[in-house]
């Protein structure tokens, strides 16, 4: 189900992110101003929007979870929201070596744009708890959805706020002004901007047709042997993923 | 700040883009494991139906 058509867009997600990079350190220009530091833009912004980008998606599938009742929904925002802290940790790591090579600090307090993106990833960290701090399946799907579409929302708010905040250090991509960037650097940060959206779709296909299968196999054990061969999960952050058993033949 | 010597800027660079790499390696890594784990039930799974179709 999951796993169809994941080797053309584990190969495409590929050829993108080496062009990406390909494109980042053969053919753009170097920054007038950071020269060749100003690299890890093209790694590091492109992180930070799709994590972003990612945690809203994780809040539309909540959404569809509370809606339908449907606990896939509740396996997609779950496995979204795994995927975007995975790249959010990786924009926090690449935004600090960044800061230090750029600025002489590893993190800088009083600026807007970093602490706003930490309080969201925070935010998102105690995702996983609350999951794990609830026992029944049932209960556990709705209050995650809850908290989801709560977070989810907030993230957008968050990125307007920074916004309309007094910068003192971190410039603004893509502004108002429709930003300064020259062609060469606008064309690579979008081909690296698809190929990281890309990457998360690759991932998040692979998690949940990982998922998906082990529920099966889980089914399956429990037709060839009957349901006392299959262990309790017990208590896990993670969506149950027990698919309807289908009728003996 | 000035711009960082080529030689000190590709320290940083190499530095956040092994990160990128890392972070995939690691999550693919972790990947390989949940498919090794599929692939053992599945075989003992297929032991357990051709065991039951030979007692039938």
């Amino acid at each position: 189900m999951y796993g169809k058509g994941m080797r053309p867009l584990a190969i495409g997600t590929f050829f993108v992110l080496t062009g990406a990079f390909a494109l980042v350190f053969f053919w753009v220009p170097a920054d007038a101003d950071q020269g060749f530091i100003q690299k890890i833009f093209y790694l590091h912004v492109p992180m930070a929007i799709v994590a972003l980008g990612g945690f809203i998606a994780g809040g539309v599938m909540a959404i569809c979870h509370l809606r339908t009742g449907n606990s896939k929904w509740d396996l997609r925002s779950y496995v979204s929201i795994h995927m975007a802290l995975v790249l959010a940790v990786g924009a926090l790591i690449t935004g600090s070596i960044w800061a230090r090579a750029a600025w002489g600090h590893w993190w800088v307090w009083d600026e807007p744009t970093l602490v706003s993106f930490l309080i969201v990833f925070l935010l998102y960290a105690t995702y996983q708890p609350l999951r794990f701090a609830i026992e029944d399946p049932e209960k556990q799907a709705r209050y995650a959805s809850v908290f989801a579409i709560t977070a989810g929302a907030f993230v957008p708010l968050n990125f307007l706020a920074v916004r309309m905040a007094q910068s003192l250090a971190h410039p603004r991509v893509l502004g108002a002004t429709g930003g300064s960037m020259p062609s060469e650097m606008r064309i690579t940060f979008y081909v690296s901007l698809i190929g990281m959206a890309l990457l998360f779709i690759t991932l998040w296909k692979y998690e949940m047709a990982s998922k998906h299968t082990t529920a099966q196999l889980r089914n399956l054990r429990r037709r060839l042997l009957g349901d006392d061969s299959v262990a309790p999960t017990g208590r896990s952050a993670a969506p149950s993923t027990v698919l309807p058993a289908r009728p003996k033949p | 700040m000035p711009a960082l010597p080529l030689d000190e800027a590709g320290k940083y660079v190499a530095a956040a883009y092994l990160v990128f790499l890392a972070l995939i390696l690691i999550y693919v890594a972790i990947m390989a494991v949940k498919l090794g784990r599929i692939e053992k039930e599945l075989v003992e799974l297929n032991e357990l139906a051709d065991r039951a179709e030979e007692s039938k």
